[in-house]
């Protein structure tokens, strides 16, 4: 069993009935919205559903019990570093202290957050080899908007402005093409190497006086390290252009190799992948970005400053000009950030690089467990996570990498990242993380082993998985042609209840 | 290691099955000049001494002041089931609903989020969802350009200053924002000049793709959101309005006024302050313009034998598929929140939301009385819901002496926007259905000390005798200066 919830549940609009509800709120005087003029007042009530908190909460808890989670089960997947969620860190973000702390108090009233804030740029910047690192953004691909836009503004400060192109390798996660356009760049996409790797090659013949800036993640989407790197950062550079890296796979990397270090100009982390901090079933996340000296006039405005009595402050508008300015409100998804806190603070220096050790062990041994019956197109050692192939499975069976996918959640795991990067084919990307226990790794290698074996001896029942969760595979075609995208009424519903 | 599960045995088992002595042969692909510097960081930190560097981190904010600071972010009840829900590890360690069969539950708790917000909002789409009201606000406008093929758009000067400032970001790739001043005096002093803004669509060589204002608007003042979405419609320009959650319980919806799109922030929807985030972006739209929304859409579907089921569709705009012709490059939004705020909206029902706005309108009034009594007016004479300016001479001054009262007196505008003479004396406050009179009354009592140079009790006397307020309300005889001392 996958999840422990067999059965859907109403809607909550479904649940309600006229007259639920209530004692949660004193009633206000009955004339205070007198003063509002009738033009600005709502004239419909908004149809919202009443129900009383009992049942509020089973909903929600029933509905829970439809999710897989990382607190019930093993996510190998690929791109998304699915660790353990440390507890400590859901309480230290709850301190009243922290949760309750207005985002425009006055500097002199927020000093432990601040001082938190400042001692986590330092730590961010060490980790990544960086001069200075802000904390703003609120999530990865705001990270890569902000970077792209710290260069674009520094290729203008230098009155360079015909660099209108980012250049970005074929097995790029796709925010890096969308994060170029967003910032008013053409993406030039690269073609990997033979090896999986950059093509260094095509890059200096596509590099230029029109390169703005180069997007690679390293280790790359295959999870394998660009051994190539530091050629590849040279031209990039003689070339007037800028080098951002892709902060995704991190967790392979801690205390053995510093993005700075190494000569890229600006990089981005996602902590609810490296540092841990929930996923949420999507969100939120947290999107530091670490700068190099050319950018660091650029950072996002404003920085928590340290003063030379050892207060703390932020910048105050118009403080920096050359900044970007801002790119959300406030100064970041700080809760987020006191759990990233706890978590390189648990770790210390020597925990992180023990973190990458065993995740990259992990991922190796789990690859060569695998290869006893799927294609590893890539076989070098890899970082914390491996690409294995379906393709000779489904040539012989016609069993696609997708069925392999959905028959393991008959067997209990999440399925891994499939189809990307998208250079690799009937591809699946997997990433065991350094907080699973050999056990599990041994299990879920022999799950994908079983699956394989099934492909031969009864392909129908890989097809038709998953059997035995709460719904069988939908139809998304439907979905998108005749969209039903919210409840339209509390009653005549046109799909019945389940219950 | 305090999570891992590794002993020495597993480490050894793992090395022996791949043939090597030392993971060290596993990064051997590095090359040995990229290889980094030792991390220079310090030591592990065991759970109990870790405990409590964050309770001493923690300690150190100041979270017990009577506070009236409001500005985007509000204080509001939040049932104690909120929290104990979200704290279900099923709901906030799972991924991103990819996974259909395993994620119903993840995906009908968001599929009844969109549907909530559509009810708030009067509108039809709810994309869910973006980083919070700012990121919104910015994509909103982003989508005018795409849906108009337009490259102009023009922002309320009384839109949050923050949300403006983020919407010129996003537009550092070559479109352009412009502002739409607010009107200086008279009774529709600090809210969107509707003069102005016809002046500025006027210009045919650069037509606008979107006209963006805030309802409430950032100085919490009522603007005319129909006149200005007329306005805008007649130049062929979309109609963006930027509201608060909660008073959609009681104001006019973004749909009832003509909006094609809403932008906000979902903080006020049972999300804590957190100094900054996570919250949440709420982001609506018409029928129309489905397509150009960014961001995650959940629909209803069936599954293969027919049941109903929810899945995550209409993804060929989003930046996996699409890369760079998607709609926008977000990927991780805020769904967590998104379920707070869905499970506060349902806790309190569409009465229990209607009694939070209307009893911050009646505090708020209660407020502005409590100011007016000791000779402190408002900045701006037209209508609000639960937040205003007031006038203070030397507000920042004020401000900081309030806090050693216990008070936290709202914003000091010249905090957020320096460059605004009109803003240099006031001072935005707000109250919530968690403001008590008490903290109204010590509010009032203490502004009352500082203006007429009184020292706070248990200080030096004359420590606050600089102010010119008690000068300047001397030499006025008619200022009202009869309240209780």
């Amino acid at each position: 069993m996958s999840v422990v919830g067999e059965k859907l549940q109403p809607t909550i609009f479904e649940r309600s009935r006229p007259g639920r509800g209530g004692g949660k709120i004193p009633h206000p005087p009955k004339h205070a919205l007198d003063r509002i003029p009738a033009a600005a007042r709502r004239a419909t009530p908004p149809a919202l559903p009443e129900v009383n908190e009992p049942e509020v909460v089973r909903h929600y808890v029933n509905l829970s019990q439809l999710n897989y989670a990382i607190d019930t089960g093993f996510y190998p997947l690929g791109s998304c570093t699915m660790k353990f969620n440390p507890k400590l860190n859901e309480w230290a973000a709850r301190l009243p202290g922290f949760a309750s702390l207005h985002p425009l108090a006055p500097d002199e009233i927020a000093q432990g957050t601040l001082q938190l804030l400042w001692e986590l740029e330092g730590i961010l910047a060490e980790v990544s080899g960086m001069r200075a690192v802000t904390l703003q953004p609120a999530a990865g691909a705001q990270g890569e908007l902000c970077g792209i836009l710290m260069i674009r503004a520094y290729h203008r400060s230098r009155g360079d402005t015909e660099r209108d192109e980012v250049l970005v390798p074929d097995s790029s996660h796709g925010t890096n093409p969308a994060t170029a356009t967003m910032a008013g760049f053409r993406t030039i996409t690269i073609p990997s190497a033979a090896d999986g790797g950059v093509d260094v090659d095509a890059f200096r013949a596509a590099l230029g006086p029109r390169t703005a800036a180069v997007m690679i993640t390293n280790p790359s989407t295959l999870g394998l390290f660009e051994r190539r790197i530091g050629e590849l950062l040279d031209a990039v550079h003689a070339a007037g252009a800028l080098a951002y890296m892709d902060g995704a796979n991190l967790n392979a990397i801690l205390g053995r190799f510093k993005p700075g270090e190494a000569g890229f100009d600006v990089m981005h982390f996602n902590v609810h992948k490296t540092f841990s901090t929930p996923h949420g079933g999507g969100g939120p996340g947290a999107g530091p970005v670490g700068v190099g000296e050319r950018l660091l006039p650029f950072l996002p405005a404003p920085r928590v400053l340290r003063q030379d009595d050892g207060s703390f402050r932020l910048e105050r508008p118009g403080e920096r000009p050359t900044s970007i300015g801002r790119l959300r409100s406030f100064v970041g998804n700080t809760g987020v950030l006191v759990r990233a806190y706890a978590y390189l603070r648990a770790h210390g220096g020597s925990g992180l690089r023990q973190v990458s050790d065993d995740a990259v062990l992990a991922a190796n041994y789990l690859k060569s467990r695998v290869s006893a019956a799927y294609q590893i197109p890539y076989d070098r050692p890899c970082k914390h996570e491996f690409v294995a192939s379906a393709a000779a499975i489904k040539k012989r069976t016609g069993v696609r990498t997708l069925d392999i996918a959905k028959r393991l959640i008959d067997y209990g795991y999440h399925p891994p990242t499939i189809y990307f990067p998208l250079i690799v084919e009937e591809g699946m990307l997997i990433e065991p993380t350094e907080t699973e226990s050999v056990e599990t790794l041994d299990a879920f290698a022999d799950a994908l082993i079983a699956i394989a074996a099934e492909a031969d001896s009864d392909p129908d029942v890989v097809r038709d998985a998953p059997h035995t969760a709460p719904v069988r595979r939908l139809d998304e075609a439907m979905a998108a042609r005749q969209p039903n995208l919210r409840w339209r009424g509390m009653t005549g519903a046109e799909t019945p209840c389940p219950d | 290691m305090p999570y891992g599960p590794h002993t020495a045995d597993d480490r050894e088992r793992m090395l022996a099955a791949l043939g090597i002595d030392s993971v060290d042969e596993l990064f051997a692909d590095i090359p040995a000049p990229l290889r980094a510097s030792r991390l220079d960081l310090p030591e592990p930190e065991p759970e109990l001494e870790l405990a409590a560097r964050l309770e001493g981190l923690a300690a150190r904010n100041r979270t017990d002041l009577a506070s009236f600071l409001g500005a985007g972010v509000y204080r509001h009840w939040t049932p104690a089931a909120v929290d104990q829900l979200l704290l279900r590890g099923e709901w906030y360690t799972a991924y991103t609903p990819y996974q259909p069969e395993i994620s119903q539950g993840t995906l009908q708790s968001i599929y009844e989020y969109e549907s909530l917000i559509a009810e708030l909002m009067d509108l039809d789409v709810v994309s869910a969802s973006h980083y919070d009201g700012a990121a919104a606000t910015a994509e909103a406008a982003l989508m005018t350009c795409r849906a108009t093929r337009r490259q102009r758009v023009l922002v309320s000067r009384a839109v949050h200053p923050h949300y403006s400032q983020t919407t010129q970001a996003y537009f550092g790739g070559g479109l352009e924002v412009e502002e739409i001043p607010v009107v200086a005096d008279g009774p529709e002093a600090g809210t969107t000049d509707l003069a102005a803004l016809e002046r500025l669509l006027a210009d045919s060589d650069r037509p606008v793709a979107g006209v963006v204002a805030g309802q409430p608007n950032f100085y919490g003042l009522l603007e005319p959101m129909a006149e200005i979405g007329r306005v805008a419609h007649a130049a062929g320009a979309l109609f963006v309005a930027v509201v608060e959650p909660v008073s959609l319980a009681v104001l006019a919806p973004p749909g009832a006024y003509g909006a094609d799109i809403a932008a906000g922030e979902g903080q006020p929807l049972g999300i804590a302050p957190q100094y900054g985030g996570p919250y949440l972006g709420l982001l609506a739209s018409t029928d129309a313009l489905v397509r150009q929304i960014p961001g995650r859409l959940v629909g209803m579907t069936t599954d293969l034998d027919g049941k109903r089921a929810f899945v995550m569709t209409m993804r060929a705009r989003e930046q996996d598929i699409r890369r760079d012709k998607a709609a926008s490059n977000i990927c991780t939004n805020q769904a967590l929140l998104a379920l707070a705020a869905s499970i506060y909206v349902s806790t309190l029902g569409p009465h229990g939301l209607r009694d939070v706005a209307t009893l911050g309108a009646a505090r708020a009034a209660e407020l502005e009385a409590a100011l007016a009594a000791v000779g402190v007016g408002r900045l701006h004479p037209g209508p609000y819901l639960n937040e205003f300016a007031i006038r203070v001479p030397r507000a920042r001054n004020v401000h900081r002496r309030l806090l050693d009262r216990g008070v936290l007196a709202g914003l000091a505008l010249a905090d957020v926007e320096p460059d605004d003479a009109a803003l240099q004396d006031a001072l935005l406050v707000c109250a919530t259905e968690v403001t008590t009179t008490a903290e109204i009354e010590r509010f009032a009592a203490a502004l009352d000390d500082i203006l007429s140079g009184r020292p706070p009790i248990g200080t030096e006397a004359g420590a606050g005798t600089d102010d010119p307020r008690a000068r300047e309300r001397a030499a006025r005889s008619t200022t009202p200066t009869g309240a209780p001392r």
